[in-house]
C-alpha cells in the first residue's frame, strides 16, 4: 500500500478489542481504509471524533501508540486484462511475490445493477453431470450453491463444473481454503491448460479469518470488469461461504451487536444477498454466474447460514452419499435450480421437463418402498421394480462421476422407464410417450 | 426555513445528525456526501440529535457533512400514469435511470409530468365535495382513472369551477374548490400522500362478500381468497412461493395488480419484466403489464428502502381502490421487510424481542394488513384492496415471530410444505394445515351458492375430509403394512390421492393447466367428488392402486387438454367407462 505525502499520522489508539480499534480522528470517511501498525483496517463506525476500525489481520500485538494512517478511500482493486492467470490475496495483492497489476483502481462492493437493465437468463450451462443438467439445469447469470457436508468432494465437483462450463473467465474466491485444496484448484486448472482464463483471490486457513470478508467483493469486482467492460461470460466460484459468514459473526460480535438466530448477525441475509445478487445476465452479452459452496453441519439446512443462502440463491445442489450404490449423488429431492424452467424443454429437447419430473416421482416411490422394507413389510411388485429403477437411476444419472450430453441423459431415462415400468405407471403426457418410449 | 443538520455519527446506514431546529419523527431529509444527495428518514430523536436511516450506502460520508430536513414524511406521488411502471421502494422510476448501475442518490420522477390526458369532468359547479370525491376522470390504459379531491384536504368543500372536457397536463388546475370560509384551493391531477398512513376516504369497511378468482385450484376450490381479504403464504425456500405468487399475479381477477418485490431476487423481477409485457390477461384481452405496477427493492438494494417499498405499494393500492377498482397488492416477501426492521432496531441498540426482532413487530404487521379491505366509498361505489403476502420462515419453522404475527393478522393461510415440494406436488399448499377463514363467512357461503352451485362450501368440506381420512388411512398402511389393513383403507387412501393429484396439484408451467377458471374447477371437482363417493369392487390393494393410478393418469390428461375440446371429452368418456367397470355391484 502506498502512502501519500502530507498524510496525517495518528499515534494514539484509545481502545483495542480482538478485531477492532478506536481512536480520535477527524475528516475520516465511512468505509475508508487505513493502515494500523502496518496492518490494513477499515472504518466501521464513526461517532463524533471517535473512529472505530476493523483490523483485518486481527489486533494481536498492536500497541496503543501504533501508527494509524488513513488512505482516504475504501478498498479498491486495480482492474485490467493483466488480472487473468494471476493469484491474489484478500487485499488484491499478488501472491508468490508477483508484480503489482497496472490498471484502473475500482472500489470493491460497488453499486447494484438496475433490475430494469438486467436481461432474463436464458443460456444453459452444461456440466455433463446429469444430477445437474437433467434435474437442476444451471443457467448463465444464475447463483447457486452446493450444500455439502465437509467430508464431501465439493471442491472437486466445483472444479469439474468450472472447467466444463465453457466460461470466458473463471474467478475463484477462496475463503478459509486449506492449502491442499488451494493447490488442488491450481493444479487442476493448470493441467487443463486453463490458467490464462482464471483469476484467483485466496484466503487460506493460514490467513486471519476476518480478511475473508474482502474476498467475495474482490472476486466480484474482477468479475464485473470482465462481464461489464469486456462483455465476457464469467463464472465465479466462492468456497466456502459458511466460513465467510463465520467471519461476519466474529466482527459483529466484537462490535457488540445483538446476535439473531445461530449467533449470526441480524444483517446476515442482506450481507449474503449483496454478494450473490452480483450474478447477472447483462444486455451486452456478458454474464456473471456464481457457483458457491456452503458447508453444512450434519446436513442441517435449517441453520441460519444455509437457510438464508437458500432464500437468496436460485436453488441449491445437495450432495449426498448414496448408500445403495456407494456413490456421491446430487440429491434429486433436496436440490433445485430455480432457473431451469427458462431452458428445459426450450433450449433442450421437448421431453426434458416431463422426463425429469417422472424420474423424481418414481425415485420418491422407491424411497417409500425402502421405508416399507426397513419397517419389515412385504414389497409389492411395483415397489420392487421402483427400487431396481432407483438403483439404476442413481448409478447412471445421479452420480457425480457421470459426464454425458443432455440428450443422452434423456434417452437413458426413457430406457430405464421401459425397463421397469408400464406407460401408465410413468404418467407422462401421451404425445411424448408415443414419440420417445423405448419399446 | 428548512431545518439543517450536520453529520455527527455514522453506524452503517444509520446517521446521527446534530440539528439546528425542529424535526419530526419519520420526517424525510437529505444527507449530502460530496455532490451526492441521499434520501433518509428520521427514526429517533434524542435532544438535538436526529437518528436517520439512509436509503443508500453511506460509504465515504464524513462527520460534519450537511443534512437538510424536508418537513414532510415519505410520500407517494399519486396521479394518472402510474400503471405499467417499475419503481424502486421510494417510487423512483427505474426505467428512467441512466446507466447499467443504480448510482447513489439517483432520483427520478414517478410519473411523466409533461404527459397530457383526456380529462372528462364528473362533478359540477356547486357540488359539495370532500376528500376522495371524484371530480373527473381520464383513461389510463383501460382503467377509468378518477381525479379526486386530494386525500389530505379535510372538511367539506364546494366546487367553484371545473374545466371542460379536453386535454390537460397532470399539473394543470382542473378544478377550484372553496371551503366554508370561501378560501380557494386549486386542484390538479396530482396529489401526494404519506405512505405510512392509511387512506381513509370511505364511509365503511364491510366484511368481504365476494371471492377473488385466482385460477389456482388449491386456492379457489379449497381455500378461497375473498375480494378485499388478506392472505399469506409461508413456506421454506424451494417450496414454490414465488412461482405461486407469479401465477396469481397473472391470473387473478383484479383491475389493478401491484407487485412488491421486497428484498427478494432480482432475476424474479426480471422474469416479470420479460413476461408481463407479452402476456395477455385472459379476462380482458389486454396485456398484463397494462394493469400492473411493480415496486422493486431487491435484496441487494438499500435495506432501509425495503420497509418503504411495502408501504408505497399499499398506498398506491388504496389510491386505486378509492376509484372504485378491485386492486390486488402482493408482497414477496414480508419477512425481508421484518428483517430490515430488525437491522434498524439492532443498530439503534433497542432491547430485542424474540429472534432479535423488534418488540412491536406484531403490531406493525397487523396494522399493515388492516389497510387491505373492501370499502364503501362516499359516493356509494365499492372498491377493494386484497393483500397477499409471502413469508419466508427461518429454517422453514412456522413458529418463528414473523409467521406467528402474520397468522394473527391474515385471514387466509396457505402453508407451503417441504414434504409436498420434495415430492414435486406443486403448488405445495398443504391441504390440511392451510385454511381460509372466509369459508366460514355466511356472506361468502351465499356468494358461492349463487356463483358456483348450491352447497358448494359443504362440498369443499367434504373434500377436506377425504384428504384427512386418506392421510389417516395411509398412516395405518405404513404402520400395519399393505396386507395388514383391509382393502377399504387402500381405497380411502387412493381417493385422497386422486383428489390431491387432480385438484390440488396443478402444473404452473403448462399453458393450459396453469390457469383453471372456476367453471372448469367446478366440473373437475364434482367429477372427483363423485368418484370418491362411490364404492368399488377391488380384489386387493394392488388392483386398487392400479385402478386409481389409471384414473389419475386420465384425469391428468384432462387437465392438460383444452377446455371441452374433443380430447377433453375423450378422456372424460374413458374415465366414466373405467369407473362404471369397477363399480361395486
Amino acid at each position: 500500500m502506498t502512502t501519500r505525502a502530507f498524510q496525517k499520522v495518528y499515534t494514539k489508539i484509545d481502545n483495542i478489542t480482538k478485531a477492532t480499534i478506536t481512536l480520535r480522528a477527524t475528516g475520516v470517511g465511512n468505509d475508508e481504509l487505513a493502515t494500523v501498525g502496518g496492518r490494513l483496517a477499515q472504518v466501521v463506525k464513526i461517532m463524533g471524533d471517535k473512529v472505530t476500525l476493523q483490523v483485518f489481520a486481527g489486533t494481536e500485538g498492536l500497541a496503543t501508540d501504533s501508527e494509524v494512517v488513513f488512505h482516504g478511500e475504501p478498498p479498491v482493486l486495480r482492474v485490467s486484462d493483466a488480472l487473468a492467470g494471476r493469484f491474489f490475496n484478500a487485499y488484491g495483492e499478488p501472491l508468490e511475490g508477483g508484480e503489482q497489476i497496472e490498471g484502473e483502481p475500482r472500489q470493491i462492493g460497488g453499486p447494484t445493477v438496475n433490475p430494469f437493465r438486467r436481461l432474463q437468463p436464458s443460456e444453459l450451462i452444461a456440466t455433463g453431470i446429469a444430477g445437474i443438467d437433467l434435474n437442476n439445469t444451471i443457467v448463465s447469470g444464475q447463483k447457486i450453491p452446493f450444500f455439502a457436508d465437509p467430508d464431501q468432494p465439493y471442491n472437486v465437483v466445483m472444479a469439474d463444473v468450472a472447467l466444463r462450463a465453457k466460461a470466458d473467465k473463471i474467478i475463484l474466491g477462496g475463503m478459509g481454503l486449506t492449502n491442499d485444496d488451494f493447490l488442488y484448484f491450481k493444479q487442476t486448472f493448470e493441467n487443463a491448460g486453463a490458467l490464462d482464463r482464471i483469476v484467483s483471490f485466496v484466503n487460506t486457513t493460514d490467513n486471519p479469518p476476518v480478511e475473508r470478508l474482502l474476498v467475495p467483493d474482490m472476486a466480484l469486482t474482477a468479475a464485473e470488469y470482465f462481464a461489464v467492460d469486456k462483455g465476457e461470460k464469467v463464472l465465479v466460484l466462492l468456497t466456502d461461504m459458511t466460513l465467510y459468514a463465520d467471519a461476519l459473526a466474529i466482527v459483529s460480535n466484537r462490535m457488540d451487536q445483538i446476535p439473531s438466530k445461530d449467533s449470526m448477525p441480524g444483517s446476515l441475509y442482506s450481507d449474503l444477498a449483496k454478494i450473490y445478487e452480483k450474478a447477472v445476465q447483462l444486455p451486452n452479452g456478458g454474464s456473471i454466474t456464481i457457483i458457491a459452496v456452503t458447508t453444512l453441519s450434519g446436513g442441517d439446512i435449517t441453520h441460519a447460514i444455509p437457510d438464508n443462502t437458500g432464500y437468496i440463491t436460485e436453488g441449491q445442489l445437495f450432495l449426498r452419499n448414496d448408500t445403495d450404490t456407494s456413490k456421491v449423488i446430487v440429491d434429486p429431492f433436496r436440490s433445485l435450480s430455480r432457473l431451469k424452467q427458462l431452458v428445459i424443454g426450450k433450449k433442450t429437447r421437448e421431453d426434458h421437463p416431463q422426463v425429469m419430473n417422472a424420474c423424481v416421482r418414481l425415485y420418491a416411490d422407491a424411497a417409500n418402498a425402502k421405508t416399507k422394507l426397513e419397517n419389515g413389510f412385504d414389497l409389492s411388485d411395483y415397489d420392487k421394480r421402483a427400487l431396481d429403477f432407483a438403483r439404476d437411476y442413481s448409478e447412471k444419472l445421479l452420480s457425480i462421476d457421470v459426464n454425458i450430453e443432455i440428450e443422452q441423459m434423456l434417452d437413458t431415462a426413457w430406457s430405464l422407464f421401459a425397463k421397469y415400468f408400464e406407460r401408465g405407471e410413468v404418467s407422462i403426457k401421451q404425445e411424448l410417450a408415443e414419440k420417445y418410449w423405448k419399446a | 426555513m428548512k431545518t439543517l443538520g450536520r453529520v455527527n455519527g455514522i453506524i452503517s446506514n444509520i446517521v446521527i445528525a446534530k440539528v439546528d431546529g425542529a424535526v419530526a419523527q419519520n420526517e424525510i431529509c437529505y444527507v449530502y456526501c460530496g455532490e451526492t444527495r441521499m434520501m433518509a428518514e428520521v427514526i429517533k430523536v434524542m435532544g438535538d440529535e436526529a437518528y436517520v436511516q439512509v436509503y443508500d450506502s453511506t460509504r465515504g460520508l464524513k462527520i460534519g457533512d450537511k443534512v437538510e430536513f424536508e418537513g414532510h414524511m415519505l410520500e407517494a406521488t399519486l396521479a394518472p400514469g402510474l400503471l405499467s411502471r417499475n419503481y424502486d421502494g421510494l417510487q423512483n422510476d427505474l426505467e428512467k435511470m441512466d446507466g447499467l448501475f443504480i448510482n447513489r442518490g439517483s432520483i427520478t420522477d414517478p410519473i411523466d409530468f409533461d404527459a397530457t390526458w383526456e380529462f372528462k369532468p364528473l362533478a359540477q359547479v356547486g357540488d359539495k365535495v370532500s376528500a376522495g370525491a371524484w371530480l373527473g376522470e381520464v383513461k389510463e390504459q383501460w382503467v377509468m382513472h378518477k381525479i379526486m379531491v386530494p386525500f389530505i384536504m379535510q372538511g367539506n368543500y364546494t366546487v367553484k369551477s371545473i374545466v371542460a372536457a379536453g386535454t390537460y397536463k397532470v399539473t394543470d388546475t382542473i378544478a377550484v374548490v372553496t371551503d366554508s370560509d370561501n378560501n380557494e384551493y386549486n386542484i390538479t391531477m396530482v396529489q401526494k400522500w404519506p405512505v405510512k398512513q392509511a387512506i381513509r376516504c370511505y364511509t365503511e369497511k364491510p366484511r368481504p362478500s365476494r371471492v377473488m378468482e385466482t385460477g389456482v385450484r388449491a386456492i379457489d376450490t379449497f381455500n378461497p381468497l375473498a375480494e378485499g381479504g388478506t392472505g399469506f403464504i409461508p413456506g421454506p425456500f424451494g417450496a414454490g412461493k414465488t412461482v405461486l405468487q407469479h401465477a396469481i399475479s397473472k391470473q387473478a381477477d383484479a383491475d389493478v395488480i401491484i407487485i412488491v418485490a421486497c428484498g427478494e431476487r432480482a432475476n424474479e423481477v426480471v422474469e416479470i419484466f420479460a413476461e408481463f409485457p407479452e402476456l395477455v390477461d385472459p379476462r380482458t384481452g389486454h396485456k398484463l403489464m397494462e394493469r400492473t405496477i411493480i415496486i422493486c427493492n431487491t435484496s441487494n438494494m438499500p435495506v432501509a428502502a425495503r420497509e418503504a417499498s411495502v408501504y408505497t405499494g399499499m398506498t398506491i393500492g388504496e389510491y386505486y381502490r378509492s376509484m372504485g377498482l378491485k386492486v390486488l397488492v402482493m408482497a414477496d416477501s414480508t419477512s425481508r421487510w421484518a428483517q430490515a426492521l430488525r437491522e434498524m432496531s439492532n443498530r439503534l441498540e433497542e432491547l430485542p424481542g424474540q429472534d432479535a426482532f423488534p418488540m412491536d413487530l406484531s403490531a406493525i404487521i397487523s396494522n399493515f394488513y388492516s389497510r387491505a379491505g373492501l370499502v364503501k366509498l362516499n359516493n356509494g361505489e365499492t372498491g377493494s384492496v386484497t393483500f397477499l403476502g409471502t413469508v419466508s420462515p427461518a429454517g422453514g419453522n412456522l413458529k418463528e415471530p414473523v409467521t406467528e404475527s402474520t397468522k394473527k393478522a391474515a385471514r387466509c393461510f396457505y402453508a407451503l410444505s417441504q414434504g409436498r415440494a420434495d415430492s414435486k406436488r406443486y403448488p405445495a399448499i398443504d391441504p390440511l394445515d392451510s385454511y381460509s377463514k372466509y369459508l366460514e363467512y355466511p356472506e361468502i357461503r351465499e356468494y358461492l351458492d349463487e356463483h358456483i352451485e348450491k352447497n358448494w362450501v359443504d362440498a369443499v368440506y367434504e373434500g377436506k375430509t377425504i384428504v384427512q381420512r386418506g392421510k389417516e388411512a395411509n398412516d395405518q398402511i405404513n404402520i400395519l403394512g399393505d396386507d395388514g389393513v383391509p382393502v377399504e383403507y387402500h381405497e380411502r387412501f387412493w381417493k385422497s390421492e386422486l383428489l390431491d393429484s387432480v385438484i390440488l396439484q396443478q402444473d404452473a408451467f403448462d399453458d393450459i393447466d396453469a390457469n383453471c377458471p372456476i367453471e372448469r374447477q367446478q366440473l373437475m371437482y364434482n367429477m372427483v367428488l363423485d368418484i370418491c363417493r362411490k364404492s368399488f369392487d377391488l380384489v386387493d390393494f394392488e388392483e386398487c392402486a392400479r385402478f386409481f393410478k389409471e384414473l389419475i393418469y386420465l384425469f391428468r390428461q384432462m387437465n392438460y387438454s383444452e377446455w371441452k375440446s374433443e380430447r377433453f371429452e375423450e378422456f372424460r368418456t374413458k374415465i366414466e367407462a373405467l369407473v362404471n367397470d369397477k363399480l361395486a355391484k
